[in-house]
């Protein structure tokens, strides 16, 4: 379809964005709706058409306006920059192609996530999973960068079990979906407690699991997931998130249990 | 003395260095700084872990010889610099090879989750202009994983506790604290000309700070931006080291530019499919018939030319890029041979990449992140049918010029200040923004290697300076930072009154239109002076532009027109540096001058910021410079050194041709 319609002597065609906007963080009375007609394009996405409001910021109305400001970086799914909510589901925005969101040409709705604070339009601060990070010690405690030699001999099995649980790209959609996540809970999340997975599952990093393990023990950590799966729903890399949740709270329940004998 | 080795300043400051940039090449120098005990600031652009060696895919270099093919760090130096077409000076390139095995080992320490072997250890594969299996590899998203264990090496270093010389732990300061989301404004200088800190910008509060540092590092990576679209993200607007030319640093062979053979055409952005994919077994070719209507997999074997196999039996698809992207090009721009489109009745600009004759599990494997980047924009299924590609501009072989000191034998002096050093005292490079390690052209998978390598390089050398130094960037008066500070304050407040009538962003579309169709894979005087006129027209135009956002908070529009100016810049010292050399090296390819020419041309090109006349930046080349480090003088000449390995012609037709000791062996 889309190839006929580049053809087509219409070549007019526009694609409608609805954009939920606001001019800065304590600014709520800036929150509004504003629309944007851009000319369609193939191959066309959710970027490219934010770049051509970058080019004429012109709303429908004709009104000159700010251009929406959002988020982005390497625009291929995997530097984790451009999330967002696009017609109400949480992705990157880099690989929403307009011509599978709006195959008929439906306005297509952008709106920040909303489980982290909004910093402009499209633009929200997910400082809080870096943090997180810290919190879980997600990493190996290296003796230095000197050579050492190889690392310790790991079996293909294992990296087929570790590569997919690294590729989590901090991008937040598990977070904007999980519904224990709120600005009321201290819930620290799926992406973080994937990490305490991958981490443990090294065979360095494994002689640091209880630490990571404690630091999910106490209140915000892995005991108040609500086991609501919509994690690894949203997921972009297809993590499996859910499998991680469940490895992670046995390994917390072991250690409540048996760490101290182990120690 | 205290102050010259110690932790704190006469003033009682924390000696603080700072890194710009926080890619593979800036935090692997933050490592190597505070394992020398150094207090880094770590300003970048976007947070850490989106840095643009995330989108780095196919693996990074080793003569690990795991698979007993007789692979040594000497074959790797001589297929560097032979690949280079020796215009990288060849010590450093034997440094980083010697180191790459270490590397490598450090990364798996570190947690990378590399593919592995039956036994368990490390797994390698091909890579363009070897015969080796010398690629370590974690998937296709190999950048991501290295960036990721670096990036949580860093973060460890956020959790440190700064310790004084006695070893006493100093309260509350960390031994790394980043400034993400700032965007890097010029550096700081003292009244010497000393490199003493850095202006930047919070791109959220748009708040102008000036910070001091007792060393900085620009790791900010390539120019890709210059050209509109490439296989970059979209942060690689070269602005950092275009700021910093500007204010005095040397850039060294602009000209280089690489141009990958195998990109997906898009609109907002070129997506590289790895070379790995030929490196597992992906064959390029192109229907025999220019009218071909079948769609690739029901195009049988006999109809198809398989052209890099059939000119170049010693290395077949995996060719060097610059040599793979002129036959692509030859064949769909100057035989019309690129697949055909039965409903544009056109032959597009596309090649066929195909992987399908390979085993399914072995895609899933090795290579599954790149085909699933073609599968989502393309939306075709590359384990079914074969993938269109084009060649797309990649990686800036030019950049800051960095010295050296070499070692008798051939290697680096490790921890000599003048490693990875600028010509300005204080400011050092690495990463993609330096010029060092790959010539006229970069062979695949040493990228992520020589960004490793440069930094690892690079803290050592910033630690003995810092210590070295006769007085601290602390100790320098604060009426110093705060000129600097006002300057870059009042050059921001210019751009928000701007009211012209052009778009910056309309402005940056026609110099990548420009830049893209006639400075990458075939040069022409004549259309390169047509490439300087645009320069000057977009530059006078530049006058005229009208800021379309004037909010005091996270505007992007503003932060555009600043990196617009300094594209601009740029894409000057890269066309310039294109239109004066006659020959043909590399990725600097010029029809009327096919020939290397070693007696004019086997030099580096220098090129320094010579003001602005009339709103246009002006150049100089020189042949060699003096610059000043810790009160001596050191002399800089364009001459490369090709003591390790004699230069002879480039010819990939023959197995074995880029190392002698490689013929036979496989």
């Amino acid at each position: 379809m889309s190839e006929d319609a580049a053809k087509s002597p219409r070549t007019e065609r526009t694609i409608r964005l609805e954009i939920l906007r606001q001019d800065g963080p304590g600014q709520p009375e800036s929150k509004r709706w504003e629309s944007f007609d851009v000319p369609w394009h193939p191959q066309m996405n959710v970027i490219s058409a934010l770049m051509q409001i970058q080019r004429n910021p012109v709303t429908a109305e004709g009104k000159k306006v700010a251009p929406v400001v959002w988020e982005s970086v390497c625009l291929e799914e995997v530097c984790g920059a451009c999330t967002m909510l696009v017609n109400g589901r949480v992705r990157q925005s880099c690989t929403a192609l307009v011509d599978q969101i709006s195959p008929e040409g439906e306005p297509i709705k952008l709106a920040p996530m909303t489980k982290f604070p909004l910093v402009r339009d499209l633009i929200v601060d997910r400082s809080r999973m870096f943090d997180d990070l810290k919190k879980v010690k997600a990493w190996i405690d290296l003796d230095g960068s000197h050579d050492l030699g190889p690392g310790p001999r790991q079996s293909q099995g294992n990296q087929d079990e570790a590569y997919p649980l690294s590729r989590c790209m901090t991008c937040g959609c598990c977070l904007e979906a999980c519904p224990q996540v709120s600005a009321s809970s201290s819930f620290i999340g799926p992406a973080a407690i994937n990490q305490v997975r991958l981490f443990n599952l090294h065979p360095s990093g494994k002689m640091h699991a209880g630490e990571r393990l404690e630091a999910l023990m106490g209140e915000g950590g892995i005991a108040d997931c609500g086991k609501a799966q919509n994690c690894v729903d949203v997921c972009p890399k297809e993590i499996p998130l859910v499998d991680s949740i469940a490895e992670v709270s046995r390994q917390t329940t072991r250690h409540l249990f048996f760490g101290w004998l182990l120690r | 003395m205290a102050q010259k080795t110690g932790t704190k300043s006469t003033t009682g400051k924390v000696r603080r260095v700072i890194v710009v940039g926080g890619g593979l090449a800036g935090l692997t120098t933050v490592i190597e700084l505070c394992e020398a005990g150094v207090p880094v600031d770590l300003f970048s652009l976007v947070p850490v872990k989106r840095s643009h060696s995330v989108c780095a895919q196919g693996g990074i270099n080793a003569s690990v010889n795991t698979k007993g093919e007789g692979d040594s760090p000497r074959i790797h130096l001589e297929e560097t610099v032979y690949g280079g077409d020796f215009l990288a000076n060849q010590p450093p390139v034997k440094g980083m090879a010697d180191a790459a095995p270490g590397i490598v080992y450090m990364l798996d320490r570190m947690g990378v989750p590399f593919n592995r072997t039956s036994e368990g250890l490390l797994d390698f594969r091909r890579f363009g202009g070897t015969l080796f299996h010398r690629t370590a590899f974690a998937g296709a998203t190999t950048g991501q994983q290295l960036l990721y264990a670096l990036d949580e090496q860093v973060r460890r270093y956020e959790t440190v506790e700064v310790e004084d010389e006695k070893g006493i732990r100093l309260r509350g300061e960390r031994m790394v604290r980043k400034f993400e989301l700032w965007d890097f404004l010029s550096i700081v200088r003292d009244g010497t000309g000393r490199c003493v800190g850095v202006v930047a910008q919070d791109l959220k509060s748009m708040e102008v700070r000036a910070f001091p540092g007792d060393a900085v590092c620009i790791a900010t990576g390539g120019p890709g931006i210059v050209f509109g679209r490439s296989t970059n993200s979209v942060i690689n607007t070269g602005t950092a080291a275009a700021a910093v030319y500007r204010q005095g640093a040397c850039y060294a062979n602009g000209e280089f530019i690489q141009v990958h053979p195998t990109a997906i055409p898009g609109a907002d952005k070129l997506r590289l499919i790895s070379e790995s994919a030929r490196g597992e077994g992906g064959r390029v070719w192109v229907p025999k018939d220019a009218k071909e209507k079948r769609r690739g997999r029901d195009v049988p074997e006999r109809d198809r030319d398989y052209f890099l196999e059939a000119k170049y039996p010693g290395y077949g698809n995996l060719v060097p890029r610059d040599i793979a992207s002129r036959e692509l090009f030859n064949k769909c721009f100057h035989e019309g041979l690129g697949v055909y489109n039965p409903k544009t009745r056109a032959n597009e600009h596309e090649v066929y990449l195909d992987l399908t004759h390979m085993p399914k599990e072995v895609l899933r494997s090795k290579l599954a992140g790149i085909l699933e980047i073609y599968e989502k924009f393309v939306g075709e299924d590359p384990y079914e049918n074969p993938m269109k590609v084009f060649p797309a501009v990649h990686y800036s072989m030019g950049g800051l010029w960095v010295d050296f000191e070499r070692r008798a034998d051939g290697g680096l002096v490790r921890g000599s200040p003048r490693n990875q050093a600028t010509n300005i005292e204080g400011l050092y490079a690495a990463g993609e923004v330096d010029y060092q390690y790959h010539g006229a052209n970069r062979l695949g998978a040493n990228s992520l290697l020589s960004c490793i390598y440069a930094g690892l390089e690079c803290g050592p050398a910033m630690a003995s300076y810092r210590s070295s130094m006769p007085s601290s960037a602390f100790d320098v008066a604060s009426s110093v930072f705060d000129k600097a500070e006002e300057r870059e304050r009042k050059a921001y407040e210019a751009i928000l009154a701007l009211n012209g009538d052009e778009n910056p962003y309309a402005l940056h579309k026609e110099l990548g239109e420009v830049m893209l169709r006639d400075c990458t894979i075939e040069r022409h005087n004549g259309t390169l002076d047509a490439v300087l006129a645009k320069i000057d027209e977009l530059e006078d135009r530049q006058a005229d532009v009208g800021v379309t956002d004037t909010s005091a908070h996270a505007n992007q529009g503003a932060q555009f027109v600043r990196h617009l100016a300094n594209m601009l810049v740029l894409a000057r010292v890269i066309a310039q540096g294109a239109r004066a050399r006659d020959e043909s090296r590399g990725g600097h390819y010029k029809l009327d001058f096919e020939k290397r020419d070693d007696s004019a041309w086997l030099r580096t090109t220098l090129a320094m910021h010579d003001g602005v006349a009339e709103g246009r930046s002006q150049v100089r080349y020189v042949r060699g410079f003096d610059y000043a480090l810790l009160g001596a003088t050191v002399a800089v000449t364009d001459a490369v050194d090709v003591s390790l390995v004699k230069p002879r012609v480039r010819k990939y037709e023959a197995a074995g041709a880029a190392s002698a000791a490689a013929t036979g062996k496989i």
